[in-house]
């Protein structure tokens, strides 16, 4: 009894206290970041914004969910109800699992695997299957040709991406997202690598299904893609999950590139300022640059997507990978 | 010890239930949904085993490359799902003794394994244990350093054949208009614009 207290119930408290601790602020993020994105645009149309809900408008995302949730949750007679359901919950439950392996500072994660890149790159690239379900069990045309677009522009910018990922475990010589952080000190990846960070970061944009790439969801030719027939719940389990993925692309990307918890210059008032805090700082900073681009950017069109992820990215991220790989070698900079 | 054999007991059982719903399930994309889960537990066994890196490339090749695919296939196609049936006793025989080669096959793995115990561990590259080297770092010994040969040449033999597939299907359609990114960027302006003098009343 002694040992079944001490070996599985309090170990498991621990593990679900420190899951709360990481997917608590994670959702609460959610919302301000959708607040963040409207406030942005705003500003970059020279609008207001929202502002009208609590002080400048904070509390608006939390009124917006408040009003969805209150609404019928619709299932289509032609839907297939099973599939239909559980896409919406495949696109959140991944969103949320992925940053259990996210380094927050040293030594501050849930899961510190051996091959925490791998996992990352693993449920990133699921991401696709909720969408390409929900589009399925629609049984309507519009989530259907959502669907196709996606899980083909999904599959596409992953190849570069793991290229991409490729080159900085050569300089990393670990697959541990704490290492990759560490092997950081000093110099960033993304100057030495900047090719390869601005390839990632396109490539997330498109991962995310993000505007210029947003063609799963244009509104103006699909009105709104794989999200047509879902209304309520399911709806909002879509749109959280949709702004946690970008926030673990920015994450991931922060890690991969930016040096994760570390602060630019290892000298006085930067390092007193605790490495989560960092972390956050350039989450942030990436998000912007998502919601930048959604006020700059017109949509690709669909050949076009095609071609600059196989005729452009691809051999790009395979170049640098081989110029990466014989730098290394050439200079003996392999690490040990 | 317990939950480790309960867990296992979980993903094993979950393996062979939803590797019949596979073949039962009426529906081909459920059977694809059904054999993405499977692909799922089995990255599960993998890492109870400690194959951590081969549980994630199980995950991001099979489930997040390959299965993509085939439900990309099996959504698109229109298929009476009564007729699909019909063939059924049809291809019994060739499958049951399709199915009867494995399980031999199987049991002789096994069987080598409790009959001689001992050449369990010399046939193949000797394991490094857990705690000396991270499994990612022993696969990498393996393949690249041991059998650095023979992977080359089998990455020859998947290009070659990757090559072929695309060889195959490429066709090119007449009387498409494709956009030449490199013609647009190369197109100087006295080849788009022509000034000429118009007089008054004649035309062009």
């Amino acid at each position: 009894m002694d040992s079944l207290w001490s070996g599985y119930v309090i170990p498991g408290l621990l593990i679900l206290a420190q899951i709360l601790a990481v997917l608590l602020p994670v959702m609460i993020a959610v919302a301000f970041v959708v607040y963040f994105e409207r406030k942005v645009l705003a500003w970059m149309a020279l609008r207001r914004g929202p502002n009208i809900v609590g002080p400048w408008g904070l509390m608006q995302s939390f009124a917006d969910f408040l009003k969805v949730f209150l609404k019928e949750t619709i299932i289509p007679t032609g839907a297939n109800k099973v599939v239909f359901l559980a896409a919406p919950l495949v696109t959140f439950i991944l969103s949320m699992v992925a940053w259990a392996v996210i380094p927050f500072g040293p030594g501050l994660v849930v899961a510190d695997i051996n091959v925490g890149i791998l996992f990352l790159f693993a449920i990133s690239s699921l991401g696709v299957y909720g969408i390409i379900m929900a589009g399925w069990a629609s049984n309507s045309r519009y989530p259907f040709l959502g669907a196709l677009r996606s899980s083909a522009q999904m599959v596409s910018y992953e190849v570069s991406m793991g290229f991409v990922i490729v080159t900085v475990l050569l300089c990393v010589g670990s697959l541990n997202l704490s290492a990759i952080v560490e092997a950081q000190r000093g110099l960033w990846f993304a100057i030495p690598l900047f090719p390869m960070f601005v390839i990632f970061f396109i490539s997330a944009l498109a991962e995310t299904n993000r505007h210029p790439f947003d063609l799963p969801e244009a509104e103006s030719e699909l009105v709104a893609g794989y999200m047509v027939e879902y209304s309520s719940v399911p709806f909002v389990l879509f749109f959280l999950g949709e702004y946690a993925n970008m926030m673990l692309m920015s994450a991931m990307t922060a890690v991969l590139f930016l040096g994760g918890w570390l602060p630019p210059l290892d000298i006085a008032p930067f390092n007193w300022i605790p490495g989560p805090i960092w972390l956050t700082a350039k989450i942030v900073l990436l998000l912007f640059v998502f919601i930048w681009v959604r006020a700059t950017f017109p949509r690709y069109r669909y050949d076009q997507l095609m071609r600059l992820g196989w005729k452009v990215f691809l051999p790009a991220s395979l170049l640098w990978v081989v110029i990466t790989a014989g730098a290394l070698v050439a200079f003996d900079w392999f690490p040990k | 010890m317990v939950l480790q054999e309960i867990t296992f007991y979980l993903f094993s059982a979950i393996i062979v239930a939803s590797g019949v719903m596979v073949i039962a399930a009426r529906n081909p994309v459920h059977s694809v949904l059904f054999l993405i889960l499977a692909f799922f537990n089995a990255a599960g066994l993998f890492i109870l085993v400690g194959a951590e890196f081969l549980a994630m490339i199980m995950v991001i090749v099979y489930v997040g490359a390959v299965a993509v695919l085939f439900l990309f296939v099996v959504m698109m196609l229109d298929i009476n799902y009564v007729e699909l049936r019909q063939g059924f006793l049809n291809y019994l025989p060739i499958g049951a003794l399709i199915g009867f080669i494995l399980l031999v096959e199987l049991v002789f793995v096994l069987g080598t394994r409790f009959a001689t115990p001992e050449t369990v561990g010399a046939t193949g590259a000797p394991i490094p244990p857990l705690s000396e080297m991270t499994n990612t770092e022993a696969l990498g010994q393996v393949l690249y350093t041991r059998y650095i040969y023979l992977f080359q040449a089998s990455g020859m033999v998947l290009l070659v054949a990757m090559i072929g597939a695309i060889v195959l299907t490429l066709r090119e359609r007449g009387g498409v208009r494709r956009q030449s990114i490199a013609r647009q960027v190369a197109r100087r302006r006295d080849e788009a614009v022509e000034v000429r003098k118009v007089t008054p009343g004649s035309g062009i």
